[in-house]
């Protein structure tokens, strides 16, 4: 079988990750029609700030001017979530963009060359994997000021060492196969055996680790948003939602529910954008730990 | 290699990180104002009102590797700074939230520990039966959970719904008094071990219906992971040679399982416990900012909101040195453990 068919034929011993696929399916269309589904309203210059419906404290429940109700501050939840489902995908893909590539480029230099170089840059490496990564998180956002841009530097700050160590090992076990020794015996340069023969031998398990981190790498994005740490008030981001129903929690002596949906929606869109990154990337780990799923 | 160099090599090792860990935390320090980093140099309130001069003494304007150095001698004569939110001294506001946090990752971490491999072992034993797609399912869904999400819902329910059944907070209002009179020894700072030790037992009860939820919600989070590296990790021993004897001699299944696999399958666990420890530091920083549980998560939590640097960068460089550590001991450990593991490829 060829690899494709192989995986595909995997794929669907595992029923789950279709309904991942399904739930990222959804997700992505929900983005790309973002301004049809929840459209900005007129004379609003950003349209990733949430429209406001007055300015007083206190949640206002669903009608049909705000299916989803406000929360506290009178932001619509519904354009919120809406928006805020770009934002997730905004975060998570440039975050795996960056760290890929600081963690392809410092990796091969780091496997190839070998000696000092490599010493010094697991070193670095080390240094930046001694902190637990939301403490590190926070200390680079406070210290860049909080905007949507801090969030996503240091998300990569705290994310990209794991990859150098893993495209490094990789580069290792394939520096000396004889066809790089073929290479580097009729002259080619360096960096044209790293492109060309190195890297395209050792890619595939980085490219599934990353595309597996993108429910973390938003699951962290949304925690710094919630500790107040990320985006400007206002802006359409699910970490934000959940913090502005801080205050929600406990309803009213009648009704202890009364404000539910400031919690439960911004939350529901949080869980099952992680859920189905997590759906689909927990059918790639079967596929590719043979050792387990054959016996 | 011998154990021993093995041991200095790695202690070795150790000093460079160490620097660079102070180092990386310094240079973020450079993003604010001399004014903002003075405070990492005062301890007293009335240092406050001649900032100028602590500019000048710490040479806050000079260059940065004099700036560094300074800085460095300071924190070896365990001098952090002031913390502004709490209003005193860095060390002893660390002194007085660690307890607090310790307290929460006495009861939470066993817990993690247990469920995780008890669940996971129950997975692996059951392989592709319906107790291994639950928990297959619950460990996708606790991994996908945000914390503070959870944290919140648990409140709705347990202190909205149920009227104050599970508050958030360390103590009520009435214990918190109790703790404070001068009748009242505070040994530990553990509000459960000091409620026994003072023949308190209210303040005991009080304090662990307090610590219900945290503990909960740190537990859902973290055992996910566990479990699902129990089950492979079991699957893996459950196809060995000596399971294989085990089974062949006639040694009824409970016995194969709990002997002989289950205690060759925990080695893994032991590696992660570094990795453990550092998703319980991230985890209690949520979730002691949603329960209002004064501990080192919620000091750090507040300093980061109020741009308190000394405090989150004290609380940073704390968790770091710590994980460090964490990690060198199970890797002495791994070694002790498991006689395959060769001590030359340790660097792979």
């Amino acid at each position: 079988m060829t690899g494709l068919k192989f995986f595909l034929h995997n794929l669907k011993k595992n029923p789950l990750s279709f309904v991942g696929f399904a739930v990222i399916f959804i997700f992505i269309i929900i983005a790309i029609f973002a301004p049809l589904i929840a459209p900005t309203p007129k004379g609003q210059f950003n349209a990733y700030m949430i429209p406001r419906a007055g300015y007083t404290t206190v949640p206002k429940p669903p009608d049909a001017a705000h299916p989803f109700g406000t929360t506290e501050g009178q932001y619509d939840i519904f354009y919120g979530v809406i928006w805020g489902t770009r934002t997730a995908f905004v975060i998570g893909l440039t975050v795996i963009a960056s760290i890929l590539i600081i963690g392809l480029t410092l990796g091969s230099i780091s496997g190839y060359f070998g000696g000092a170089i490599d010493e010094i840059i697991m070193r670095i490496t080390d240094i930046f994997m001694a902190f637990p990564s939301l403490i590190l998180a926070m200390a680079v956002t406070i210290a860049l000021g909080p905007s949507i841009k801090t969030i996503m530097i240091a998300l990569i700050t705290v994310s990209w060492p794991p990859y150098a160590r893993l495209v490094r090992g990789d580069i290792l076990s394939v520096r000396e196969e004889d066809f790089v020794k073929a290479a580097r015996g009729v002259g080619s340069s360096h960096l044209r055996i790293i492109l060309r023969h190195v890297l395209p031998n050792s890619i595939y398990p980085v490219l599934i680790m990353a595309s597996l981190d993108i429910g973390a790498v938003v699951l962290s994005a949304a925690a710094l948003s919630f500790l107040g740490l990320g985006v400007p008030t206002g802006y359409a981001d699910w970490g934000q939602m959940i913090s502005f129903s801080r205050n929600w929690i406990v309803g009213t002596v009648h009704n202890p529910f009364a404000y539910w949906y400031t919690v439960a929606i911004p939350g529901i869109f949080i869980f099952f954008f992680v859920l189905g990154w997590n759906l689909i990337g927990d059918a790639f780990r079967d596929i590719l730990d043979p050792r387990l799923s054959r016996r | 290699m011998e154990f021993r160099t093995y041991l200095i090599r790695r202690l070795l090792l150790l000093i460079p990180v160490l620097i660079g860990v102070t180092f990386l935390i310094f240079m973020l320090l450079q993003f604010f104002s001399p004014a903002q980093r003075a405070m990492l140099y005062i301890h007293s309130p009335q240092q406050m009102r001649n900032l100028d001069l602590i500019i000048a003494k710490y040479g806050l304007n000079q260059p940065i590797w004099k700036q560094y150095w300074t800085w460095l001698l300071q924190i070896f004569h365990g001098n952090l700074g002031w913390s502004t939110v709490v209003g005193m001294p860095v060390t002893k506001a660390f002194a007085s939230f660690l307890p607090a946090t310790l307290e929460l990752a006495i009861f939470a971490t066993p817990l993690i520990i247990f469920t995780g491999i008890f669940l996971g072992t129950k997975a692996a034993a059951n392989k592709d039966k319906l107790i291994d797609h639950i928990t297959r399912i619950a460990a996708i869904v606790g991994w996908s959970l945000p914390t503070f999400w959870l944290g919140l819902l648990l409140l709705m329910v347990f202190y909205g719904f149920f009227s104050g059944f599970l508050p958030p907070e360390r103590l009520g209002n009435a214990m918190d008094a109790v703790i404070h009179s001068s009748s009242f020894i505070r040994y530990t700072g553990m509000n459960t071990i000091d409620g026994i030790l003072n023949w308190k037992w209210d303040v005991t009860l009080d304090a662990l219906r307090h610590l219900v939820l945290p503990v909960i919600t740190l537990t859902v989070i973290n055992t996910a992971f566990i479990m699902r590296l129990m089950r492979s990790s079991m699957l893996e021993t459950l196809g060995k040679g000596y399971v294989l004897t085990a089974r062949a001699k006639g040694l009824p299944e409970s016995d194969v399982i709990n002997k002989h696999a289950r205690r060759n399958a925990m080695i893994p666990i032991l590696t992660i416990s570094g990795y453990l420890f550092a998703s319980i530091v991230n985890g209690v920083v949520i979730t002691e900012s949603i329960f209002d549980f004064k501990g080192l998560g919620w000091w750090a939590w507040e300093a980061a909101v109020n741009l308190d640097i000394p405090s989150l960068l004290a609380f940073a460089l704390f968790s770091a040195v710590l994980f460090v550590i964490t990690n060198l001991v199970v890797d002495l450990l791994y070694v002790r453990l498991d006689p395959r593991v060769r001590l030359g490829a340790s660097e792979q």
